[in-house]
């Protein structure tokens, strides 16, 4: 039977189940987790010690020492030099990974949803507890409607052991936010140009190269490390940067080109770089004739796209569209047209990518010194489990003959595919949630707590209180990184890496790592022949000594290099070579989007654009945040509290907006934001838009710095512009205006009634 | 020996890790800050430049904060690098009035605080802790006294400023532009 599900603040009730959790900790012996080796739990033979990880703040994964002090307490965490992704020098969000462990806000002990008096609570429980009730639910679900309508949303290291207990329980529906919300339509635009995508971290070769085009990329905001480091080489080096952003963004003031496009064009000006450079003979004639399939086609389609056409549409004059068409021929091959990372825009973003994977096609930079280098990476064996089960029905279903391209599964299709239709015989009924915040991560919160409502079982497993466990049945508190192992970090880059995180410290409070977690679900789901290791200590062991290391090496090491198997970081300097497309070469004229009903060449269309009052609505990223999993640390929340919404001064002049006043946001259907924003006014921002940081705006208390500092801009997010080659959700076609006191809300759409309901339950503010 | 520190305001993109080094490295207690980052915007759009600055205390060869001290406190140590001595310090804070640069502060504990470029990493070989979290690599300390050191070489090869050079405290902290 379904339950309204009531948005439940992390308070609880029931002292006397806080006694069993310490009777369940003794039955758990520390050493399981931590092994005899490392006796993490003594903090004095711990003290003075350093222990290798890498870091869990963002998906960059930079590898790390974490130092103890002379109590065995985590004192700081700093690079590991040998580590390509950081080479020793962590980012602010990294060295300030000790406040994520410290933060008192934490998520302390399991708790599962009750009514008590006609109110839902959380009630404290043990972990016997909380486990032995999910896994109740989730048998239950597989009788009641199969194993597969279950899903996992994951963001973080954990996720791959949760994803092995969904995958051995018979589910393959598991999504992670950052494909079809960020970076999928890149990986489809280059998998259908060049056989292969790009993958993390970015195997751009920026450091060699002699030019490097951003469009829309904010490197230095995004603090991609590795890539960060290797902007600032370049720019050493006197090397060309073009940047296109409509905000004058720390890159584009690095830039020798900014070209402050009007939002929503950009690939208008892709395909004029793309008509100059062919109709100049600017392109690599070697590189296209060997490698390339569909060039005549091509140069016939971009034929009308000049530099005088995209003027009109971009508002970037003809003259700089051919200057900086001339210096990357100029740089060629060592040039960059960079993929981006954040690209669900417009819904058009695979044929965006396109472009941008033809350019670099043109300009021979895939596979080439200062382009695009062929990482490698060495992979270890799984321990051995059985063969999964092969589950009839996932989430596709729920999209019939749709989104055949989308190489990962859809975390939004996912939530869609939740939410009850009668068209349907499988509509998912139990969700695991790992390290994702999924109100604040996906489009249109009413949509994904429409999807919730429709939950049997709602896990949230995280180390803090955020938005979306205020909707589960039961919380898990992860321990943090600092306090866990994980899976051998295998990434692929210039050469292959191993990288160790292991516990500098037993966990704190009553917090497990996911490996465990995953283990005991497993036992108690019948599931334990696919957990045979005694503990992950074990397991780490096999698979390390499979390749001739062993975990107590990388203990030592922390990041073990490997040579290359070939030498073939540049693979494309006339060497023969077969690409993973159905043609075998660079698909300038993609045969798969074709097949699938596509354009196989990239077309420019208008998107819609603000009415009057109206500014398109940008986000981006702060380098001393990651989405909003920081903003309560207590070392970046220090550095910076809560965002702000950039305006222009003449629009600021015509709203009467002084600098720091603070102003609610609505968008074009009607949501405003929960909080307000206070106002920068400055000359960085186009007349047409704004823009704020992603990641604020927080509306559960028990954050106590991040809660009401900023807005949400998730919450604006109400209209998706979906990617129909890939089911990106194309986030930028959302426009605001400023009110400067809150608004009384009085037109009842559905969707405001949903937005509604979640604030009063929250704290019965109106 | 002059110990100073060159800072490329191209290459930095004011990501605060400085000033998160420094605190986790120097225990500086929540709220306050060593070092912090100064951006200015100039122009009007679209015709606009940024600079970005990492900002701490200068160690001035002619400090202000130094002479202002009615105890001694504040002292010029080894390379030059100005030093409070917090047992010695009664928290006047006739220092912090007398800094151009706004770079100390009273600690909750009394004594007037700031950068010490992490003379105790110094004495060890280290950079600071700054310098050797840096991911753009844009801060290079060593001696100015030196002409061989990399500092030296680089406010020699490059276009530099030092800030409120009006005040006349010959500062040690130098802004590559």
């Amino acid at each position: 039977m379904k339950t309204r599900r009531e948005f439940i603040k992390v308070s609880t009730i029931g002292v006397g189940s806080l006694a069993a959790a310490g009777g369940l900790l003794s039955s758990l012996p520390i050493k399981d987790i931590f092994g005899q080796s490392q006796k993490v739990e003594n903090n004095k033979s711990n003290a003075n010690k350093q222990f290798p990880t890498y870091c869990e703040i963002c998906f960059w994964q930079c590898a790390a020492w974490v130092q103890t002090d002379e109590n065995g307490e985590i004192k700081s965490v700093t690079g590991n030099v040998d580590d390509p992704h950081c080479n020793g020098r962590l980012c602010p969000r990294g060295t300030a990974g000790v406040g994520m462990y410290k933060d008192e806000d934490r998520l302390k002990n399991p708790k599962i949803r009750t009514t008590v008096n006609g109110k839902q609570v959380f009630k404290d429980v043990t972990w016997e507890e909380a486990l032995d009730y999910i896994a109740v639910k989730m048998k239950k679900i597989k009788v009641e409607h199969g194993a597969e309508c279950t899903a996992l949303f994951t963001h973080g290291s954990g996720g791959k052991f949760l994803g092995h207990l969904l995958q051995a329980f018979g589910s393959t529906n598991i999504a992670a936010p950052s494909y079809a919300q960020c970076r999928g339509p890149r990986e489809v635009g280059f998998i259908a140009t060049f056989g292969a995508g790009i993958g993390s971290p970015e195997p751009t070769d920026i450091r060699n190269s002699r030019c490097l085009v951003l469009i829309g990329s904010h490197i230095g905001e995004n603090m991609h490390n590795g890539q960060v480091q290797e902007m600032s080489d370049m720019i050493r080096n006197n090397a060309t940067i073009i940047t296109v952003d409509p905000r004058f963004s720390t890159a584009a003031s690095k830039s020798k080109y900014w070209l402050p496009i009007k939002p929503a064009t950009d690939l208008a000006l892709l395909l004029a770089w793309i008509h100059e450079i062919i109709y100049n003979d600017y392109y690599d004639k070697a590189y296209i004739e060997k490698y390339a399939h569909g060039f005549a086609e091509l140069k016939e389609h971009v034929k009308n796209y000049t530099p005088e056409w995209a003027y009109g549409i971009t508002t970037i004059e003809p003259h700089v569209i051919r200057e900086t068409a001339r210096e990357m021929r100029n740089a060629s091959p060592s040039v960059i047209i960079h993929p981006g990372r954040h690209v669900t825009w417009y819904g058009d973003d695979t044929q965006r990518l396109r472009a941008v994977a033809i350019l670099n096609a043109l300009l021979g930079s895939w596979g080439r010194r200062g382009g695009f280098y062929n990482p490698e990476s060495l992979h270890l064996p799984n321990f051995p489990a059985p063969k999964y089960p092969k589950p009839n029905r996932d989430w596709r279903d729920a999209f019939p003959g749709k989104f055949n391209l989308a190489g990962l599964a859809l975390a939004s299709g996912v939530c869609d595919a939740t939410v009850p239709s009668i068209t349907r015989d499988c509509n998912i009924k139990g969700w695991i949630v790992n390290g994702t915040n999924l109100i604040e991560t996906l489009p249109d919160q009413a949509n994904t707590i429409k999807a919730i409502e429709a939950l049997d079982l709602l896990v949230v497993i995280d180390t803090m209180p955020m938005e979306i466990t205020g909707y589960a049945d039961v919380i898990l508190p992860e321990c943090t990184y600092l306090e866990r192992y994980d899976e051998i970090r295998t990434s692929a880059h210039r050469f292959p890496t191993f990288a160790l995180r292991m516990p500098a410290h037993a966990p704190l409070y009553d917090s497990k790592p996911d490996w465990w977690i995953a283990k005991e679900l497993g036992n108690r789901l019948g599931l334990s022949d696919y957990f045979a290791y005694k503990d992950i200590e074990e397991m780490l062991d096999w698979q390390l000594k499979s390749v001739g290391s062993s975990l107590e090496e990388m203990q030592k090491i922390g990041v073990k290099k490997f040579d290359r198997e070939e030498d073939n970081l540049y693979s494309l300097n006339g060497e023969d070579y077969e690409f993973n497309t159905n043609t075998g070469k660079i698909e300038l004229y993609s045969t798969a989007l074709e097949e699938e009903g596509f354009d196989p060449m990239p077309k420019y269309t208008a998107h819609p654009e603000p009415e009057a009052g109206f500014y398109r609505l940008n986000y981006g990223r702060a380098p001393m945040h990651t989405f909003s999993r920081t903003a309560n640390n207590p070392q970046l929340f220090e550095l910076m509290e809560e965002n702000v919404v950039w305006v222009n001064p003449k629009i600021a002049e015509e709203w009467s907006l002084a600098n720091g006043q603070e102003v609610w946001l609505e968008n074009q259907d009607g949501v405003v934001t929960e909080f307000p924003i206070k106002v920068r006014v400055t000359e960085r921002i186009r007349f047409d838009s704004v823009y704020m940081v992603h990641g604020f705006g927080h509306s559960k208390k028990q954050l106590s710095r991040a809660y009401g500092r900023g807005a949400s801009d998730t919450q604006l997010v109400t209209r998706v512009m979906l990617d129909p080659i890939m089911g990106g959700t194309g986030m930028r076609g959302n426009f605001v205006t400023f009110h400067t006191s809150k608004p009384e809300k009085t037109v009842p759409d559905s969707r405001k009634v949903e937005s509604s309901k979640l604030v009063k339950e929250e704290g019965g503010k109106a | 020996m002059r110990y100073a520190m060159a800072i490329d305001t191209n290459l930095c993109v004011g990501c605060s890790d400085c000033v998160v080094a420094c605190q986790v490295e120097n225990n500086v207690p929540v709220g306050y800050a060593r070092d912090w980052v100064v951006e200015v915007t100039e122009g009007t759009y679209p015709n606009l430049a940024i600079e970005l600055r990492s900002e701490r205390c200068n160690h001035c060869d002619n400090s202000p904060c130094v002479r202002a001290c009615p105890t001694g406190a504040s002292h010029y140590a080894e390379g030059g690098i100005v030093l409070v001595t917090p047992e010695e310090c009664i928290g006047c804070a006739a220092c912090i009035e007398s800094c151009p640069y706004d770079a100390r502060f009273t600690h909750p504990d009394g004594y007037a605080d700031k950068c010490t470029f992490c003379i105790h990493r110094v004495q060890n070989g280290q950079d600071p802790a700054c310098v050797s979290v840096c991911p753009t690599t844009c801060m290079t300390f060593g001696d100015m006294d030196d002409p061989n050191s990399d500092i030296s070489k680089l406010v020699k090869s490059r276009k530099s400023k030092v800030l409120a050079p009006e005040a006349g405290t010959n500062p040690n902290i130098y802004y590559l532009t």
